[in-house]
This record gives structure tokens, sequence and C-alpha cells, in this order.
């Protein structure tokens, strides 16, 4: 499974710094929601769309697959305003929320996964105070996308052991026989790579790189 | 917070997105999933303190680009999207599921803890998602209440009652709120 929905391109926007392209998104939000006239909504759309397909060369497809998730809702959203106020009002709000939708993606195509994280740890370095420890959040996120395979596989074996004891998994049994197995391992299995992480000192220093293997 | 806290909380993100991958279904603006199921456990299995932090985990992932949420969606559109108020409301909602279900815990079961799930993952959610609705869609209040919670009562009802029952006997094989009495960890 493609964990990611980023997308290599050799591009200005992709150099870009993660932290401008998120200040540049937030800013264009404020600016979208405080003056939702015409031509302000037309011209954040047209930006979008000439950084996006142009500046960062992402395939419109990329862009496409973004939209087409809020379509039916956009749709419905203007007929809805077209019913109970007028067709100007509706085609602003949707084409500002399109705006917004579609400039979130093209920050999403264009930045790594990695560079997020470190923003994300920059982003909670003032909550230090808090007992929060901003290094670990690499960590963490590691063990969470090993965690998803595994939780998939083990529910498979769960699925495939009640079969052989031709146990099926319809119904409310299925809790009882399937869901709060499935929890309980997976609940041990994660004390077991807590405790391995602390054998190898996790617990003492702030740990960057995530664990090699669960 | 100890390591094994973290382990906790990661593996409840990576529950709220395994549960995405069950298919949602589309009905108005806002979709029926199974990821507020998700929510509910975090809550009612890890508390208030480690729910919350799994489920704001989860959120950051999203955020950073990876399509964990049901149908595939994911990266920073989301939260531009009239859903957003939604989203932003999982942590508070498993944060409240969890201080009800720590409260009741010395004589939790299913009827307490539907009760949990009922106010932190259903009346949190929803009184976080509307309004956002309303706002970012421009919509009266009525008709953000009419398309943004209504069709979604039945599920989030079953989903309440679902996530109570497992949760109760979890707590009687694998409890961890209560430090566990015997060392339990033997794979």
């Amino acid at each position: 499974m493609t964990l990611a929905l980023y997308v290599p391109r050799a591009s200005v926007v992709h150099r870009l710094p993660a932290g401008a392209k998120l200040l540049a998104l937030a800013a264009l939000s404020v600016l979208v929601f405080a003056v939702p006239t015409w031509p302000v909504v037309c011209g954040a759309l047209a930006t979008v769309l000439l950084v996006g397909l142009v500046a960062a060369r992402l395939p419109a497809a990329t862009l496409l697959r973004q939209a087409r998730a809020v379509l039916w809702w956009l749709v419905g959203l203007f007929v809805l305003h077209w019913l109970l106020s007028d067709a100007l009002t509706g085609a602003v709000t949707v084409l500002r929320l399109l705006a917004l939708v579609l400039a979130a993606a093209v920050v999403t195509a264009t930045t790594r996964v990695t560079e997020m994280v470190a923003v994300v740890e920059r982003i909670l370095r003032p909550l230090e105070g808090l007992g929060i420890r901003p290094a670990r959040i690499g960590l963490v996120i590691a063990m969470t996308l090993r965690f998803i395979p595994l939780i998939a596989e083990r529910a498979d074996r769960i699925r495939e052991a009640q079969a052989a004891r031709g146990g099926s998994l319809r119904g409310l049994r299925a809790l009882t026989t399937a869901v709060v197995p499935l929890l309980v391992q997976v609940l041990q299995l994660a004390h077991t790579v807590s405790e391995a992480l602390d054998a190898r000192g996790a617990d003492d220093v702030p740990v960057r790189r995530g664990p090699r293997a669960a | 917070m100890k390591t094994k806290d973290l382990a906790y909380i990661a593996l409840f993100a990576a529950i709220t997105a395994v549960l995405g991958l069950v298919p949602a279904v589309q009905v108005g603006p806002v979709p029926i999933t199974a990821q507020t199921l998700g929510v509910m456990l975090a809550g009612s299995i890890l508390g208030a303190r480690r729910g919350f932090l799994s489920q704001a985990l989860f959120l950051v992932l999203v955020a950073i680009g990876l399509p964990l949420l049901a149908s595939g969606a994911g990266g920073l559109a989301v939260f531009a999207g009239p859903t957003a108020g939604y989203l932003v409301s999982w942590p508070i909602a498993a944060f409240v599921v969890g201080l009800l279900t720590e409260r009741f815990w010395s004589r939790y079961n299913l009827a307490w803890g539907v009760l949990a799930n009922v106010v932190g993952g259903i009346v949190v959610i929803y009184l976080i998602g509307v309004p956002v609705l309303a706002a970012v869609a421009n919509l009266s209040p009525k008709a953000a209440i009419v398309s943004g919670a209504v069709p979604f009562l039945i599920g989030d009802t079953i989903k309440a009652v679902v996530a109570a029952a497992i949760a109760v006997q979890v707590r009687r094989s694998y409890p961890v709120i209560e430090r566990p009495q015997r060392a339990v960890a033997q794979l």
C-alpha cells in the first residue's frame, strides 16, 4: 500500500520550505473568508491552479482526485444556496471551498512527509514545558505506520484461525470471538514493542529515529 | 509519559486508520465511517489523556499527507473542507469519553460505557462538527443539523453500543486504564 500523497517533481514549489507553504496556505484561507467577493475568490482559484499545474508541474489527476472527493457536496451546496438565497452567493461559497481544498492538495503533493514531521516538531517545541517532547513525534509516527499493516495482518490471522475451527465471523458473536482477542493481542504487542524500545534506551534519550523492526 | 504509553497512543492512532479501510457510506456532505468507533475505543480503553493524544496523532498523520481517512482522503485539504469540524473534534471526543470512562471505572459496564460513548463520541462531535459545517458551507443552523447530524444518529448509536461492549470485555481481560495486576506481556 502506498502511504503518501506526495508527488515527486523537480520544481520551485517542491523546493520551498514546508513552513513557508503552510503559512501561504493559512494566509489564503484567511483571505478568502475575510473577503468573499467574486474577484478575490476567482483570483485565488486561478492562482492555486497556476501554482499547482504550471509551477509545481503536478499532474491534473492529482488535483482532480481531491476535487472529486468534495464534488457532490459542492454541487449540493450550490443548489441549496440557489434555492435559499441566490446563485451568486452559492457560486462564491463553492469556489472558495474548491480553492482551499486544491491549495491544501498542492501543499500536500509537493511536500515530503519527513519535512512535514520536522514542521510538526518545530510547532510543538513551545509546548515542551507541558511535558511534551517534540523529538519523540518521529518515533510515535514510525510506530503508528508500523502498527497499521500489523493490525490488518493480525486480523487476517484471527479470521483464518476461526475459519479453521468452523466458526463464522458474522453478527454480534464476532465481537467476542474476533474483535476483543484482536485488541488484546495488539495491546500486548504494543507493550512488548515499548519494552523492546526501553531496553534500547528509548525512555531516557530523546529518540529521533524510529524502530528498525517491530 | 512512558514508552508504553507512547506505544498505546500509536496503536490507537493506527486502529482509527485501519477502521478507515471499512468503506464509507456517503450521505450528503458528511460520510458515515467506522472511524468514530476508533475514537470511542481510544477513549474507553486508554482513558482521557492517552485517548486524546492518540486521536491528535492520527490527525497529525492525516495533515502531513497520509491518506488515512475513509475512502483514502488525507492531506491538508480535508481540514479546509466542510467536515473539518468533525475531524478536529475527534481528540476532544476521545478525551471526554476517556474522562467519563475513568469516572465510571470501578463500576464500568455496558450501560456506563454507552453513556460515556454517547456523551463524548456523539454529543461532543456534533457540537463541534455541525457549527463548523454551517460556517464553512454558509448554511443555516437548521440546514446544518439536517444534513450534518440527523443522518448519523442511528449509526453512531450502534457504534457507541459496540464500542462499549468491546471496552467492557477488554477491561476484563486487559485493563489499560488501571494498572494490570499481573504481568501480561507474554507473547
